[in-house]
């Protein structure tokens, strides 16, 4: 795109030097002005972009069931008081033995077992390893890798997943439904047990019913080793079973081999949770829909337990939003603006009804900016997020309940209607004939029930990087220029490859940052236990001496080389644009929220970066004000400041020493969970950075 | 009324019966009726229908039947069929509580949905042509959309594989196919008695579909009389299994429920079809059961076997049979009328418990992978409890072995490279060499036709499970070649698992009389197995926006020839040079207009003055000017008076 405007000013400059006036075409025309006036026209876009991002919370629409086939609600529920009952004794039962045993048996998974085979249900059990991921560069993107087993398992560390399955009376058995329940059978709390007792007062009812076409799974994961590891575990033997031995089977008493017992392809999961008390009055329940790198199940699905559960049981359902955005004071402002523009404009017309309360602006941005948040880090939010790597649709809900785990009075109601929601939930699925495929993947939730789609929400990301191939191609002429004039020989030939230099230093630095990328695996593998902060150390000293080496042996790569080698600053910068525009493009392909939150960092940065050296000796208070905002944005834009800054946001305290420690751990998740963000970083956002931090100290 | 019309209308068609015997020839049609009966270990009950209807050689010149179906006879002739099976099933057939090494369950657990094959006696060239008439008479027949197996895509044709060997077998089978009481009917209408009398009056529509399982099978073959002159006999076979579960009131779980016809299908049998042979219903008791008398010499031992501690039953059965499993109790149903109806109740007292005996390896099917792009099927053979019991095995090489033959049909759709086949026992990877016997592999072609695939196993006999796996590719289907609701997924269709090695068969210790259920049930027949329907999601379009996707091609189309038609038909330097050549003429452009201008005015063209044009446009853009602002006030007008409403 931006060549091909450089053509057409070349186009342009050629006719200019002749006599005649020849009137280019109107698009020719529109480039040439944009370009001619691309500092008005880059500001006014990147606010314009900023602004956009803002205003989505008025834009957000409500959310509606989009499938016809699921109508949520529309069947008398049929739990009776019997199925409560045998929930409640499910709970009391493991409660009990949980009291007068101690060990780390597989007793509590046996008496699930029994439970779930008493109601007619097919069950098995399964063991796994809890270390699941493991750090390797090329497995980005590859799907989930087969079970790859280890030689040397050993027996001292596994956990048990009791799994039952109701077969649909009349079904074919090509589908089935899948309810996770993570339990911790060595330290489960009392709130944890809970969530069997709704599950298994659900179960009850769906042994008996006769109206499930789809077969019906119900997975109590082990989570002594973390909520996600036991689901994605079970569902690595469901897809991609390792037919040939391991020693794992032979672990412990129980066996487990060639019992695994599977029900067709999945056409939903639910992942139910309960814990700590709510604090409201009603009983809360919080739905988690983020899978890795910012995937989203279908809207309908949300839309489905939220009518549910708004409607018909009458639970406080929210999604998860930053705090501190709600009391912060600037967005106040922003929103008491939009409220009285919103006011304005019903007074002129009352069909314009745009404006919304400053509470619920607060509210939707602070849901805006957590679901942006959680996308773009591109970890998943809960066990769901194990399905989505297998294209099923899962959320996690996580209920609260308003009273003590032992008060047994109000734990029946609690029973009756978190089963309640769930039957709803699973006969809407059970309606489907298709998969879910009609409401939208691409969205963020600015409240339960208010979504924004990606038709509106990409709008505010286009703004912001409109403006990166105008000013690109304007200073590529203006450096063109600029290198004509001192250049003595102006070879005709040769004029168009003045980039070519600026291009080389890019490069380079971009596959610096592809080494630093991959050096954590190197560092992973050095022998001997480290600290995170010692890794984090390792990390930085061979970053920054391959950065030293780098500067060293490609002539003109470093800002501090000699003038005569360094190639024109403007050029650079323009190469820069390119390349940053490139990767932001690239990357909202792949995770569209980490290439907005990065196109808000690495923009405003790539437009305002000039030489200091100039601006220092021109004494100018304008053009000293645009050194220190580089300055600033720079010092900001560095990953390791940028990692304190969120934490910071979100609330969390942050000791200094510890921050480097801090920051390798929080990278490893990032490269645990595959997550394109840390490809982001390494490979756009610090080349970018680094290369802003040469234009910044450029000698010119 | 109606009672005198019920009380002639058999007598008329007994009538003719008997006229068709004096005169016709000597070998009579036969139609015969049976009830099977059998307690299943998980508290159902199942319920098996048998009708059989033989139509002897004759002269196939002006062929009359009094008996037989004319629209099977017709089929069979024009089509020239020799073999035939249809099926109807809903639900699945669960291999582990209902049985797998009984003749009942081999012939009767048919995969979801239609399975048809037959076998041709027609010239090579010609069977496929018979198959796609046969199907789509089939369609017309059983109102199902049978016809979906004439393409070519959707049948194979197994060698060996499927257990009948012949070269002139098409099989097809349609998993998404759903069944109901209006493929039942046209099976119905094939009986001589419908279901107005004798058994299959039973057959209540809402308690025969209220069921976990329900196959109604057709089988039809030919009997070659070897007389020259006559044609070849046919024997109609057709068969409804149903497993029902009998409602109870007692809460113990472990106590089997007791059931009577009454209260399984809500009706009773009054009296036999008169126009049938014999009307048997018979009630089998499997396991344990029948171990307890050794002797029934006496006719209080005799008595003991239906009125025990155990259960009894509310009626005495006419005759006991024993085999090797269990107890057969037969009823002859002609005793009973409309003041005594037939209605068989077992009753419970004890709690009971037994297994059914299990095919020597449980198969099960599944897919394997994730992504819209590629995929594995794997088929699992785990060994079951009774497998070291039973007869069969073989002794190759001095090894004992099992020999399971696994039959799978493949759409096109699903491109299966059969290169990566991987075969595990007991979670050892084996060679081909080593397990594979023989394998027949036919790939497809796309749109063309289906692949397939029949491979023999020979595994050990302390197998304890094995496993197969085969990778595939997804491909892409054109946008009309998606089934409404493309979403949902594909298809494939069941494997077959067959054991040639076992055969399944009832043996009676007594000789007994030729019922046509029990001589069948006597009858060696193959022990096989059908496994899961798979479903493979595919990639489909969104067919919910042709409006965009039409836009968007237009769009890029516009694009695409706009430039590509201004690159060829601009010269950028020719122009340049024309314009130079002009100089200070006016543009072509507006020179065409003027032209149009005076053509529409009627006047001659004016000379171009030299002072004309700047006035002319300071004129032309004060007028533009005003007529923007026109436009803009009656836009302005316009919706401040519509929003006002």
């Amino acid at each position: 795109m931006a060549t091909e405007k450089r053509d057409k000013e070349e186009e342009e400059v050629k006719t200019d030097d002749g006599s005649l006036k020849i009137k280019p075409r109107p698009i020719v025309q529109l480039g040439i002005f944009l370009v001619a006036h691309s500092p008005v026209f880059s500001v006014v876009f990147s606010a314009a972009g900023v602004l956009a991002l803002l205003i989505l919370p008025l834009l957000a629409k409500n959310t509606y069931i989009s499938e016809n086939a699921l109508m949520p609600g529309s069947a008398r529920s049929m739990l009776s008081n019997r199925d409560v009952s045998d929930g409640s004794k499910l709970v009391k039962d493991i409660k009990n033995y949980r009291l007068n045993h101690e060990g780390q048996g597989v007793e509590v998974q046996k008496l699930i077992g029994k439970y779930m085979s008493e109601m007619g249900a097919e069950v098995y059990y399964q063991k796994f390893h809890p270390e699941g991921n493991q750090f390797h560069p090329l497995h980005f993107f590859s799907g989930p890798d087969s079970y790859t087993l280890l030689d040397n398992v050993s027996c001292a560390s596994y956990g048990v997943n009791v799994a039952g399955i109701i077969r649909a009376p009349r079904g074919d058995g090509k589908e089935s439904i899948v309810l996770v329940t993570p339990y911790d059978f060595i330290n489960g709390g009392d709130y944890e047990a809970l969530s069997l007792g709704i599950t298994g007062t659900l179960f009850s009812l769906l042994a008996r019913v006769t109206w499930l076409s789809k077969d019906i799974i119900w997975l109590v994961a082990d989570s002594r080793y973390g909520d996600y590891r036991p689901v994605a575990a079970w569902l690595t033997e469901y897809h991609s079973p390792s037919f040939k031995d391991s020693d794992l089977l032979k672990c412990g008493e129980l066996n487990t081999a060639d019992k695994f017992r599977r029900a067709g392809t999945m056409a939903a999961a639910l992942v139910l949770k309960v814990d700590g008390r709510s604090e409201r009055f009603e009983d809360t329940l919080s739905i988690y829909a983020e899978a890795s790198n910012g995937q989203m199940p279908n809207l309908d699905l949300i839309n489905v337990v939220n009518y549910l559960a708004v409607h018909r049981q009458g639970f406080y359902v929210k999604v998860e939003k930053v705090v501190s955005l709600l009391s912060s004071s600037w967005l106040k402002i922003i929103g008491e603006i939009f409220e009285a523009v919103g006011k304005l404009a019903h007074t002129l017309n009352p069909d314009w009804n745009f404006g919304i309360p400053t509470a619920d602006y607060l509210e939707g941005s602070a849901t805006l900016a957590s679901s942006l948040y959680s996308q773009a880090l591109g970890i998943p939010t809960g066990p769901h997020g194990a399905f989505r790597d297998y294209q099923v649709d899962a959320i996690t809900l996580k209920v609260s309940p308003r009273f003590p785990p032992d008060s047994k009075t109000r734990q029946h109601d609690f029973f009756l209607r978190g089963a309640k929601l769930l039957e709803g939930t699973i006969r809407s699925v059970n309606n489907l004939l298709e998969k879910f495929h009609q409401s939208f993947f691409l969205y963020l939730l600015t409240s339960p029930s208010k979504f924004i789609s990606v038709g509106v929400y990409m709008i505010a990301f286009a703004l912001l990087v409109a403006s990166l191939p105008m000013v690109a191609a304007s200073l590529y002429i203006d450096g063109c220029k600029a290198l004509n004039n001192s250049t003595l020989n102006p070879a005709g030939n040769f004029k168009s490859w003045k980039w070519l230099d600026a291009a080389k230093q890019v490069f380079a630095l971009h596959l610096f940052g592809l080494i630093v990328t991959l050096l954590p695996y190197f560092i992973c593998q050095v022998p001997g236990q480290h600290s995170p902060s010692n890794r984090s150390i390792m990390w930085g000293t061979t970053s920054s001496s391959l950065l030293l080496i780098t500067f060293a042996t490609i002539p003109g790569c470093s800002p501090f080389s000699s003038r005569r080698h360094g190639t024109n600053w403007a050029v650079l910068k323009s190469v820069t644009i390119s390349a940053a525009f490139i990767g932001l493009c690239l990357m909202s392909i792949i995770n569209f929220a980490t290439a907005e939150i990065g196109a808000l960092l690495l923009v405003p940065t790539c437009l305002i970066v000039q030489p200091i050296k100039p601006a220092l000796r021109s004494r100018r208070i304008k053009s000293l004000l645009g050194a220190f905002c580089s300055m600033v944005l720079l010092t900001i834009g560095f990953p390791v400041m940028l990692f304190a800054i969120s934490k910071g946001l979100f609330g969390e305290g942050l000791v200094g020493l510890s921050l480097g420690g801090e920051f390798w751990t929080w990278l490893e998740s990032l490269w645990a969970w595959k997550s394109a963000t840390y490809l982001y970083i390494g490979m756009v956002h610090l080349p970018c950075w680094l290369l802003c931090l040469c234009i910044l100290f450029h000698p010119s | 009324m109606a009672s005198l019309v019920r009380s002639w209308i058999p007598l008329l068609i007994l009538q003719s019966f008997l006229v068709a015997v004096a005169f016709g020839s000597k070998e009579a049609e036969q139609f015969s009726e049976a009830l099977l009966l059998k307690p299943l270990p998980d508290r159902k009950v199942l319920a098996h229908f048998h009708f059989e209807n033989r139509a002897p050689p004759s002269n196939s010149h002006g062929r009359h039947h009094h008996l037989f179906p004319k629209a099977i006879s017709q089929l069979v002739q024009k089509f020239r069929v020799k073999e035939m099976e249809l099926s109807f099933t809903q639900g699945r057939w669960n291999h582990e509580h209902w049985g797998g090494f009984d003749p009942l369950s081999s012939m009767n657990a048919k995969p979801v949905g239609v399975e048809l094959w037959a076998v041709f006696d027609v010239p090579q060239s010609q069977v496929d042509t018979s198959w796609k008439n046969l199907t789509h008479a089939l369609s017309g027949l059983f109102c199902a959309s049978i016809n979906f197996l004439e393409s070519s895509t959707s049948y194979a044709a197994p060698t060996w594989g499927f257990g009948t060997n012949s070269d002139k077998l098409r099989y097809g089978s349609l998993p998404r196919e759903a069944v109901c009481t209006e493929n039942l009917t046209p099976w119905l209408k094939l009986l001589p008695c419908r279901d107005k009398d004798g058994i299959s009056a039973l057959m209540n529509r809402p308690s025969v579909y209220r069921g976990f399982y329900h196959s109604q099978r057709l089988h039809l073959s030919t009997v070659e009389s070897g007389q020259e002159g006559l044609g070849s006999g046919i024997v109609l076979e057709q068969t409804l299994t149903v497993v029902l579960q009998p409602e109870t009131t007692s809460v113990e779980t472990n106590m089997q429920p007791s059931w009577s016809l009454s209260s399984l299908f809500g009706r009773k049998v009054v009296g036999s079809c008169v126009l049938a042979k014999s009307s048997n219903v018979y009630l089998q008791l499997e396991g344990r059961l029948g171990h307890e008398s050794k002797n029934v010499d006496t006719e209080i031992e005799a008595h003991k076997l239906w009125k025990n501690a155990d259960f009894d039953l509310s009626l005495k059965p006419d005759r006991v049979l024993r085999e090797s499993s269990g107890l057969l109790f037969i009823f002859d149903i002609d005793k009973s009328s409309d003041s005594e109806p037939f209605d068989l109740g077992l009753n419970w007292k004890l709690p009971s418990k037994w297994s059914c005996q299990q095919a020597p390896l449980q198969a099960s099917r599944f897919l394997m992978g994730s992504g819209n792009e590629r995929g594995a099927i794997a088929i699992l053979l785990k060994a079951t409890e009774s497998q070291e019991k039973l007869p069969g095995r073989e002794l190759t090489d001095g090894r004992c072995t099992i020999k399971a033959n696994i039959f799978q049909i493949f759409p096109w759709y699903i491109k299966v490279y059969y290169h990566t086949l991987q075969i595990f026992v007991d979670q050892q990877q084996k060679t081909d060499s080593e397990v594979l016997k023989k394998i027949n592999v036919s790939p497809s072609t796309d749109k063309v036709s289906s692949g397939m695939l029949e491979m023999m196993l020979e595994l050990p006999c302390e197998v304890k499970s094995a496993a197969i796996s085969i990778e595939y590719d997804k491909g892409f289907l054109h946008i009309d070649e998606y089934p409404p609701d493309a979403n949902q997924g594909f298809d494939i269709p069941s494997a077959l698992i067959s054991f040639p090695s076992h055969h399944a068969s009832l043996d009676f210790q007594e000789e007994l009389s030729k019922s046509p259920l029990l001589s069948s049930f006597k009858e060696k027949s193959l022990v096989r197995s059908y496994t899961e329907v798979l479903l493979v999601p595919l990639t489909t379009p969104d067919f919910s926006m042709p409006y965009n996707v039409i836009t968007i091609t237009c769009t890029i189309f516009a694009l695409y020839f706009g430039s590509l038609l201004n690159v060829l038909r601009r010269r950028i330097g020719e122009e340049e040079r024309f314009l130079k050549s002009q100089g200070k003429k006016t543009g072509g452009v507006k020179q065409l207009l003027l032209r149009l201008t005076a053509k529409i005015r009627g006047r001659p063209i004016e000379a171009p003055s030299s002072e004309s044009p700047a006035a002319e446009s300071s004129f032309l853009s004060t007028k533009l000017i005003f007529k923007i602002i026109l436009i803009a006030g009656a836009a302005a007008a316009w919706q401040y008076f519509s929003t006002d409403k």
